[in-house]
Order: C-alpha cells, then structure tokens, then sequence
C-alpha cells in the first residue's frame, strides 16, 4: 500500500522502525499537495521549504534518541491557528497579508511532540460557515466528488485528509465544524470537551463554544494527536487545569457494560431514511461488542439551532471588533476620516456571511434586545446542558447521525443562508453543553460517506475514541478511500 | 421583533459596516430570516432558568498580577498598514 493510503498510526510505526525517514514522507506527501491540490484548493498556504527543513530536524533528533509523539509526521494547521513567521489569514481578506507574530498553543505543542507541518488549510471565512464556500481563497471541492462541497468550516483539512494529501490536520469546532466536514469526506474527527485543548492563537468566533481538535483517518489518529493536543495553559483562561488522560492506552477497551443512548430527537420523521438506518446499523455493531443499546430523550435540543444562531453571533460580533485597519490586517484605500477607515476597511475586509452574523450580533447585543434574545438563549443553553446531563445518568455515550445530509452540490445553499445552518443540526448541541463529540465514517449512500455522531459525557473524549477505535476494529468503512488522486 | 432598513442602518453603524441604503433592503430581508428562526426561543419555559454562559459553569481562574516584559513591539508594528516611529498611524482625529 502506499504511503498516502495509510494512517497516521501506521507512519509512525514506519518512522519508529525505520522503514521511512521523516524527509521522505514529507517529500511524498508535498509531492502530493503540488501535483492534486489545483483542484482541490484544501490549502491557502503550503510551507514546503519550513516543512523540508522541520522534517530533516525531526530525522536528526530521532538518530538522537529524541523522538517526540509526533516526530517526523506531517500535518497540516488549519488556517485558523496562529503560526509564527506564516500568514494565518482564517480564510480572510482581512487577514489576507498577516503574518502572525506567534505560535497557537497547539501549534506549538504538536510542533514539540515532532510534527511536521506541511501547510494551512482552507476554511469558511473566520469558521464561519458549513460549506467551506465563504473562504475568500475560494471553495474547498469534496474528493468524493468534486462538484459538491465538502462541508465546513474545516473543509479544508477534512478534504486534504480523505484526498490523501496529508495524514492528517487539525480543526476547530464552534457549531460541527470538525464533525460535519469530517462526516461529508469519510474521515474521522474529534471536538474535545471544552476547555481541553488551549484557544490561545486560534482566531476566536465563538469564545464561550470554540474548541480546537484533530481529524484523521481513525480514531486511533485521533487520540495519538490529542494526546499532545491537551493540556493547561495559563494563557488561555478557559482552559481546564486537570491531568491528561491516557487516550492510546484505552484504545481497545472491550465494550461490555457499555450503555448507549439512541436519541428519539436525532431520528425525526424528516431525517433521510438511508442515513437513519446507517446510524442505527453503527449502534448495533456496538450491540454485538457487548454494549447495551437503550433509548433517549433530549427534549430541548430542537432549540439548539435557535439558541446558537444568537449565542454564536453575539459572541463574534465582538471577538470581530478587534479587527479595525488600524494595527494589522486590511486597511482600506484613502480614508476621510477615523469613522470611514473602520467602515470601510470592515466592509471591505469581511465577506457577506461574516458581516451577516456581525449585524445579528450586534443586533441581539443592543439596548433593549439584550434580554429578550441573548439572555434568553443563554437560557435555553442552560436546558439543552441539562437534558445532556440528565441523559448521561442513564447512559454512556449517545449515538445518532452527525449530519442530516450527504455533501451537497457546490452553490446549492449558497444564498440560503437559513437552510446551510440547518446541516449542523445534530452537532450544535455539544457544543452548546461543552461536550466531547466525535464523527466516524459509518457507512456510503450513493458513492458519499456518512458519518455517525458519538457524544460523551464532558472530559470522556477516551471513551468515545476508544468506541470508535472498537468499531473501526470491525468495520472498513473508514478505510474507503476517494478515486481522486489515484491509488 | 422585525428589522426595517433604519435598524439596518443604525446597526451597521454600531458594528462599524459601511453598509449603503441600497444594500440595507437586502440585507433587512436576510437578517429577518434568521431572527424569525430565532425566535423559536420565544416558545421556551425559561421563567426560572439561569443563563449560561460557560458550559461548564466555570468561575473565572485568577493568577498572580505579576510584571512581566512585553517586548514585542518590533515584532508587532511591521503587522500595522501604517506606522512611524513607535506608533500607529491613523487619519487625524482632532482638527
């Protein structure tokens, strides 16, 4: 098999028995990315040459005996996450020409651990979208087919994965935008509880919903990347002071005792039949490891969508109001005045969809607005928590699919706003209660991967790894690989 | 609890948009359309529900008020659209 097709568990264990050096893997994957992402577009910015000299760096340290988690793998950053001495432009015109100054923490973590950075992906502008189509460096194309999208808003590192040009590639998920895309492209994605993984250097959009996460191939990937993901920082005050789990050491855990709730609420009437049915496929090949499958209810959770459409914009509205033309970024041509250089370098550096969820922000922020909306929805955040909390008393993990769709065409919802925010239906929720949340493939509809959501109480991201790790051992549909791009 | 061009308009200033009058119909049509599935909230029971703001229930951490160097100024202003000497440049404010 080729280097492309395997896991990132796999590579290490190629580095770690020295079958392949850290150089060649990362010339193979760049030679990748050169020759396949024309059409993909997964990636803004590519570092070959930082990537080359990272790569010869991990090579040496490891004939030193010094061999990080990650040495030599190459990943890819989202473009979201800050990283010193490259442009980390979120996807903006506004941040088009920013050279961050600094590294994210978990760019900094992962890049300690050994990892090899081969580029920034391509998002929804500012991680604000379900689509990848708002990104200013233009749309990220689905692998599976290339004339639908491929979800967002990191389209790009879920595209870049399942196309094979990288082994994988962190995220951030503020309302699905690790699930959903790693459900539309056949890979497998984690959004941590929050507070797991540092926010410090990741553009912020939704402060009180943000969380970083990895995306890979497997599970496994999944919990060897995390492992040097998590971890307190001082520099980001959500972040959670508590001890790093194990979450290799729990891979294989067999699932007898394990009980698993089957939402009534994440299989309504409307839900696609084909789609249904492969979600509770997934939640009986659980049954046959041993796990009991029960029945549950989230009577609130149909509110979920509302309540993030206020929390989330209001949240962005200010975390946007740093960018002014004043100390980085975007300035506009020729301004009259203070007043017209704000307006206008605003207007000019945000896109449609950013300065939409501005004005709603902006909106259910104002005097008089504030309690009928903002304070309100903070209420209903509470109820949607709570119903979560009273579920997990009953069960272990909760099952249901990650998204109500398969990737649809490119420009199908683009000017319809309302119906692109309904594709993160069944993801909004965890992230409004905080929890862990994973997507994994569970299945194909019409030559498309589906994806089945796992949730799990707050700081159980190693059960639902090790869950998905025990269904990935019986299963093969995370290991379908697109025709794009050759064996 | 619709929006007309002027709260557009009026909003758009408070953000810091330049959003024209011929984009403001548009744009009041738009933003309709999210606050009438925002307002699905209106149904709920939250009479004695507390708000939520962090999903943890989390307090704020303090930590020591310590000086530390900030020496990043050289690194920071080459980042501004206009600079001199130590400072950001930006359209006179005071005539």
């Amino acid at each position: 098999m080729t280097l492309h097709q395997l896991s990132l568990t796999e590579l290490k264990s190629l580095l770690d028995d020295g079958k392949v050096s850290a150089r060649e893997l990362t010339d193979h994957f760049l030679a990748r990315i050169e020759k396949l992402d024309g059409e993909l577009n997964s990636f803004i910015t590519v570092t070959a040459e930082q990537a080359r000299r990272e790569a010869d760096a991990a090579d040496a340290a490891r004939s030193q005996g010094k061999a990080g988690l990650l040495n030599g793998l190459p990943i890819a950053h989202k473009d979201i996450f800050c990283t010193d001495g490259v442009r980390t432009s979120c996807a903006s015109r506004m941040l088009d020409n920013f050279i961050s100054p600094y590294d994210a923490t978990v760019v900094e973590r992962m890049r300690n651990a050994g990892a090899v950075m081969l580029g920034k992906t391509n998002m929804d502008e500012f991680a604000m979208g379900s689509s990848n189509e708002t990104s200013f460096y233009g749309p990220v194309k689905n692998p599976w087919d290339l004339s639908r999208v491929p979800g967002g808003s990191s389209g790009g590192s879920a595209a870049a994965i399942a196309g094979r040009l990288v082994p994988a590639a962190t995220g951030t998920d503020t309302g699905g935008s690790i699930r959903q895309p790693a459900a539309l492209n056949g890979i497998t994605g984690l959004k941590p509880t929050y507070g797991s993984i540092s926010r410090w250097g990741a553009v912020a959009f939704a402060s009180s919903l943000d969380q970083a996460g990895p995306m890979a191939k497997t599970a496994a990937d999944c919990a060897l990347m995390l492992q040097t993901m998590v971890g307190h920082d001082i520099k980001d005050a959500t972040s959670v002071d508590r001890p790093a789990d194990n979450y290799l050491a729990n891979l294989d855990k067999p699932l007898a005792g394990l009980t698993v709730g089957l939402p009534e609420e994440f299989f309504p009437a409307t839900l696609d039949d084909r789609i249904a049915t492969l979600a509770r496929e997934a939640a009986r090949e659980l049954e046959r490891q041993g796990a009991k499958v029960v029945s549950v209810s989230l009577p609130s959770i149909g509110l979920s969508v509302p309540a993030y459409y206020v929390i989330a914009p209001a949240e962005a509205s200010s975390n946007m109001s740093r960018f002014d033309g004043v100390r980085y970024g975007y300035r506009c041509q020729d301004p009259v005045d203070l007043m017209d250089l704000y307006k206008r370098s605003r207007s000019e550096g945000f896109g449609a969809e950013v300065q939409r969820r501005i004005l709603i922000g902006t909106y259910a922020l104002s005097h008089g607005y504030y309690d009928a909306y903002y304070v309100r929805a903070q209420k209903v955040r509470r109820l949607v928590r709570d119903d979560f909390v009273r579920a997990f008393e009953k069960v272990d993990v909760i099952l249901g699919p990650t998204t109500p769709e398969l990737a649809f065409p490119l420009g199908a919802k683009k000017n319809a706003p309302l119906t692109m925010y309904m594709t993160d239906i069944f993801t909004i929720a965890a992230n409004l209660a905080g929890l862990p949340a994973l997507s994994m493939p569970a299945g194909m509809i019409d030559q498309l991967p589906v994806g089945v959501q796992l949730i799990g109480n707050y700081f159980r991201e190693g059960q639902l790894l090790n869950v998905a790790h025990r269904y990935q051992q019986a299963t093969d549909w995370h290991r379908q690989a697109p025709a794009f791009g050759g064996e | 609890m619709a929006i007309d061009q002027d709260t557009v308009l009026q909003v758009a200033h408070l953000a810091r948009l330049h959003v024209s009058t011929e984009q403001s119909a548009a744009l009041a049509g738009r933003l309709n359309d999210i606050l009438n599935l925002v307002d699905q909230l209106q149904q709920a029971d939250v009479d004695h529900i507390a708000p939520l703001a962090h999903p943890l229930d989390a307090d704020q951490p303090l930590r020591d008020d310590v000086v530390e160097p900030a020496d990043f100024r050289d690194r920071v202003l080459p980042l501004a659209p206009a600079s001199e000497g130590s400072c950001f440049l930006v359209p006179r404010v005071i005539e």
